[in-house]
């Protein structure tokens, strides 16, 4: 799993059907990339649905928030409508799970992203990352935290 | 992870206010998990007051539940007359009939000065009360409701598991 200091690396990757999304087009902004396993979690208020809340927190630190999964674009779109979600949703899809590979977190046995945080900085470093375990909502307070420490 | 701010005069507070247990729960009065913890919450209120004090903090998931915040600052502009926990209570019962109007019904049956309550929920301040409970629950690692901290640690579980711990310690 990539660390602070480790360059992120680059990707393009659909946020759309018909929209697709490059890294590197947010250099001079903040990004968090938050790799989750699959949509359509059952609990109530789950991470991404969480997250969804705090968009206006994020955007104080200059903070874009992407979201990761395997799901494909069309299955992102259903889930983001249905959570009403109002940042983007990555398709790691084609080929399967490359980006999450490329940032060593793809969990090779379920064939998913593990649940894996990333705050990437203006420069595109990361500066924070974190593993959460696959059942355990991280919550946000990690990701606030390492947003303060940019300042 | 632990509660950031502490419990501190701004809270609303039950029972004990010199327990040696604190329960701090962040809810969200239109989540179904917080409606069902509610009467659990209530019954161990009822048995263990005496030993806790109990304090609830907003968490509304706005984007989710529609009225999830409007139930907010409904309890938080009760609170200015002295009724929070009624306004709090009566919303967790009514939990599956939430609407503006409902918020002004029970304002009236809880006795409430209408017009002072209706003036309260375009207040400030209690847009900020509810605000910045959310924001503590943000820096406090709050992931979903209900989440309880005993103490000021993040507890692991629900409401049920909570009364559990209680009743063995």
């Amino acid at each position: 799993m990539l660390q602070k200091n480790d360059v992120a690396p680059d990707f393009t990757l659909y946020a759309t059907p018909d929209q697709k999304i490059k890294l590197s087009e947010f250099k001079g902004h903040n990004v968090i990339l938050a790799f989750y396993p699959a949509d359509w979690s059952p609990v109530c208020s789950d991470q991404m649905a969480l997250y969804n809340e705090m968009l206006k927190y994020f955007k104080k630190y200059d903070a874009e928030i992407l979201g990761i999964s395997v799901d494909s674009k069309w299955c992102h779109l259903a889930f983001a409508q249905s959570r009403k979600l109002h940042f983007p949703l990555l398709a790691d899809f084609e080929a399967k799970g490359e980006v999450a590979k490329k940032y060593g977190v793809y969990d090779e046995e379920e064939g998913e992203c593990k649940r894996a945080l990333f705050v990437i900085d203006k420069e595109g470093v990361i500066q924070w990352s974190y593993l959460s375990p696959t059942a355990v909502n991280p919550g946000a307070d990690g990701i606030i935290e390492a947003l303060e420490n940019l300042k | 992870m632990s509660l950031k701010p502490r419990v501190n005069d701004k809270d609303r507070i039950q029972g004990n206010g010199s327990a040696d247990v604190t329960i701090v729960e962040y809810g969200d009065y239109q989540c179904p998990h917080c409606g069902a913890a509610h009467p659990i919450l209530k019954k161990m209120m009822a048995e263990l007051g005496s030993q806790i004090r109990f304090v609830f903090r907003n968490f509304p998931l706005s984007e989710m539940h529609e009225y999830a915040r409007p139930a907010a600052l409904a309890a938080e502009a009760a609170a200015e007359q002295g009724k929070f926990w009624e306004m709090h209570d009566a919303i967790y019962e009514n939990q599956s009939s939430l609407s503006t109007r409902l918020f002004m019904d029970l304002a009236e049956r809880l006795g409430l000065d209408v017009d002072n309550f209706k003036s309260a929920l375009q207040d400030q301040s209690v847009d900020e009360k509810v605000e910045g409970d959310f924001e503590s629950g943000m820096m406090s690692g709050v992931n979903g409701t209900p989440t309880f901290f005993v103490n000021g640690e993040k507890f692991d579980g629900g409401a049920e598991d909570l009364v559990r711990m209680l009743h063995e310690n």
